[in-house]
C-alpha cells in the first residue's frame, strides 16, 4: 500500500490566479483557508466551497477544492441544500458584505436560524468594490465618496449581534492580515458543529485605501469565547468592531432533516415531485 | 499572534527559522503572481527571485538539520501576525516599481536581524542563543546584499503612482 502523500496549504490552491487589486486582503482568506485545510487534514474532494457574487466571491477558483460560485446573495442557499444532500461534504461558504448583508441578508438570518452544519466565511471590506464604490451594509454612515456624497446617514448592519440573535452556533472575527490567525479561527469554525459563522476584516485598497490602517487597529485574542447568549451579547455590545477571536461556541446540536440520505437517487425525489 | 514561548533546543529553533523563510518565500511567490496578473512583470520577476532566495534559505537550514522535509513550525511565534520576513499584503501596489520592492525586502531582511538579535539575548539555553546569533549575522549579510541592489536601482520618479485610468475611476 502507498503512503498518503500529506497535504501542504499549497494543495488547496488551484492553478487559477486571483486578479484581485495587488494588496486587496482577500488574498488572505486563501492563504488561511489553505492553512485551515491542511490543519483539519481535509482532502479537496471532500470539501466544497460556494459563493456569491462580488470580488471576494471569485475564491472558489482559486482553491482546488470543488466550487460553485453562484448567484448574488443565494450562497448560503446552495451551501444549505448542498450539506443537507451530501452530508459527507465539508461546505464551506463564502462572499463579501454586500452580498452577504444585502442582498443575502435573508438568508443569513436564516442559515443561522436552520443550524446546518457549515461555515461561512464573509470578507467585509464595507463597499461594494466590483460595481465601483457603492457603499455597503456595514459601511460607516459617514463614509464620503463619490457615489455618497456626505454619507449615507445610515446606521451600519451590526453582522455578528444579527448571528448571534438568529442562531449562529460558533462567531467569530478575524483580519486577513494576520492569515496565520484566521486560519486557526476557520480550523475552528470548520470542527464546530453547526452554523459557524467568520466574519473577517478584509481592506479594499481600492475603494477604501484607509482600511489598510485597520493593521494598527484589530487586538488578536480581544473576544473570549462563551457558550453563554447574554454574555456573548454583552461582550459583542461592548466591542469597537476590531476585538478578533472567537465570540459565541454555542452548544446547539446541527439541524439535519430526518429523511434525507446522502445520495439519494433523484428518480426517487421525480417520482415524489410527479403530478 | 503573540509570541507563545521562545524555542528551547537548537531543533526548535531551526524548525522556527525554516517555518520563517518558508513563509516569507511563499508570499513573494503570492506576491509575483499578484503583479503577474496585472502586467507588471519587471516586479513580479523580482518577487520571484527573492522568492527564490528565501527558497534556498530555507533548503539550507533543512540541509544542515539533516531534514528532507520542512518540520511543522513549533509552537513558538513571534510578535508581529506573520513572520518577520513576510512582506504584508496591503504593501503591494500594482503601479509599484523595483526600488518599492527591494525596499520591502530590505525592511524584512532588518526585521530578521531585529527577532535574531532579541532572541539571542533573551533567557533561552546558551547553544539557541548561538545559534541566533549566528542567525542575525547571516541576515545582516542580507540586508548588506539588499542595500547593494538597491544601490543599482533607480528610486521612483514623482507621480510614479499616477493612472490616467486608475480602478477607482467612477466616472
Amino acid at each position: 500500500m502507498t503512503e498518503a502523500i500529506p497535504l501542504t496549504p499549497a494543495s488547496f490552491k488551484s492553478d487559477v490566479k486571483p486578479v484581485w487589486c495587488p494588496g486587496c486582503g482577500d488574498y488572505g482568506v486563501v492563504n488561511a483557508l489553505g492553512k485551515a485545510l491542511t490543519k483539519l487534514a481535509l482532502q479537496p474532494e471532500n470539501v466544497a466551497v460556494v459563493s456569491g457574487i462580488g470580488c471576494s466571491s471569485r475564491i472558489p477558483a482559486y482553491t482546488s477544492c470543488y466550487g460553485f460560485h453562484g448567484v448574488h446573495g443565494r450562497a448560503l442557499v446552495v451551501g444549505t441544500g448542498l450539506k443537507i444532500a451530501r452530508p459527507d461534504l465539508t461546505v464551506i461558504v463564502t462572499g463579501g458584505d454586500g452580498d452577504g448583508y444585502s442582498i443575502g441578508g435573508n438568508h443569513f438570518m436564516h442559515a443561522c436560524r436552520r443550524n446546518v452544519d457549515m461555515t461561512y466565511i464573509v470578507m467585509d471590506n464595507r463597499v461594494y468594490g466590483m460595481t465601483k464604490g457603492q457603499p455597503s451594509p456595514t459601511t460607516e454612515p459617514d463614509w464620503d465618496s463619490k457615489l455618497s456624497p456626505e454619507g449615507t446617514g445610515l446606521r451600519e448592519f451590526h453582522p455578528m449581534v444579527i448571528a448571534l440573535a438568529s442562531g449562529a452556533n460558533f462567531i467569530a472575527r478575524g483580519f486577513t492580515g494576520d492569515p496565520n490567525g484566521l486560519a486557526e479561527l476557520i480550523a475552528q469554525a470548520v470542527r464546530h458543529p453547526g452554523f459557524s459563522f467568520v466574519e473577517v476584516l478584509s481592506p479594499c485598497i481600492t475603494f477604501r485605501p484607509e482600511q489598510l490602517e485597520w493593521k494598527k487597529m484589530v487586538r488578536p485574542g480581544a473576544l473570549k469565547p462563551t457558550a453563554d447568549l447574554t454574555r456573548a451579547s454583552r461582550n459583542i455590545l461592548r466591542d469597537d468592531g476590531f476585538g478578533l477571536g472567537v465570540l459565541f461556541a454555542g452548544e446547539r446540536p446541527a439541524f439535519q432533516p430526518r429523511g434525507v440520505q446522502a445520495a439519494r437517487p433523484v428518480s426517487d425525489l421525480e417520482r415524489r415531485f410527479a403530478l | 499572534m503573540t509570541r507563545k514561548k521562545p524555542p528551547r533546543t537548537v531543533q526548535e529553533f531551526m524548525a522556527l527559522a525554516c517555518a520563517m523563510e518558508s513563509e516569507a518565500s511563499d508570499r513573494y511567490e503570492e506576491l509575483a503572481d499578484q503583479l503577474t496578473a496585472h502586467h507588471n512583470r519587471e516586479v513580479a520577476e523580482l518577487f520571484a527571485k527573492l522568492s527564490r532566495i528565501e527558497g534556498k534559505h530555507r533548503d539550507q537550514i533543512m540541509a544542515r538539520m539533516g531534514w528532507t522535509t520542512a518540520p511543522a513550525a513549533p509552537d513558538v511565534a513571534w510578535e508581529t501576525p506573520e513572520g518577520p520576513e513576510t512582506t504584508d499584503y496591503g504593501d503591494l501596489h500594482y503601479l509599484m516599481q523595483p526600488y518599492h520592492a527591494l525596499k520591502l525586502a530590505e525592511h524584512n531582511e532588518r526585521r530578521a536581524v531585529t527577532f535574531f538579535e532579541t532572541l539571542a539575548h533573551a533567557r533561552v539555553p546558551e547553544e539557541v542563543r548561538a545559534m541566533a546569533a549566528e542567525m542575525a549575522g547571516e541576515e545582516r549579510e542580507h540586508v548588506r546584499l539588499i542595500e547593494e541592489w538597491l544601490a543599482k536601482v533607480p528610486p521612483p520618479e514623482r507621480g510614479w503612482d499616477e493612472d490616467l485610468d486608475p480602478p477607482n475611476a467612477v466616472d
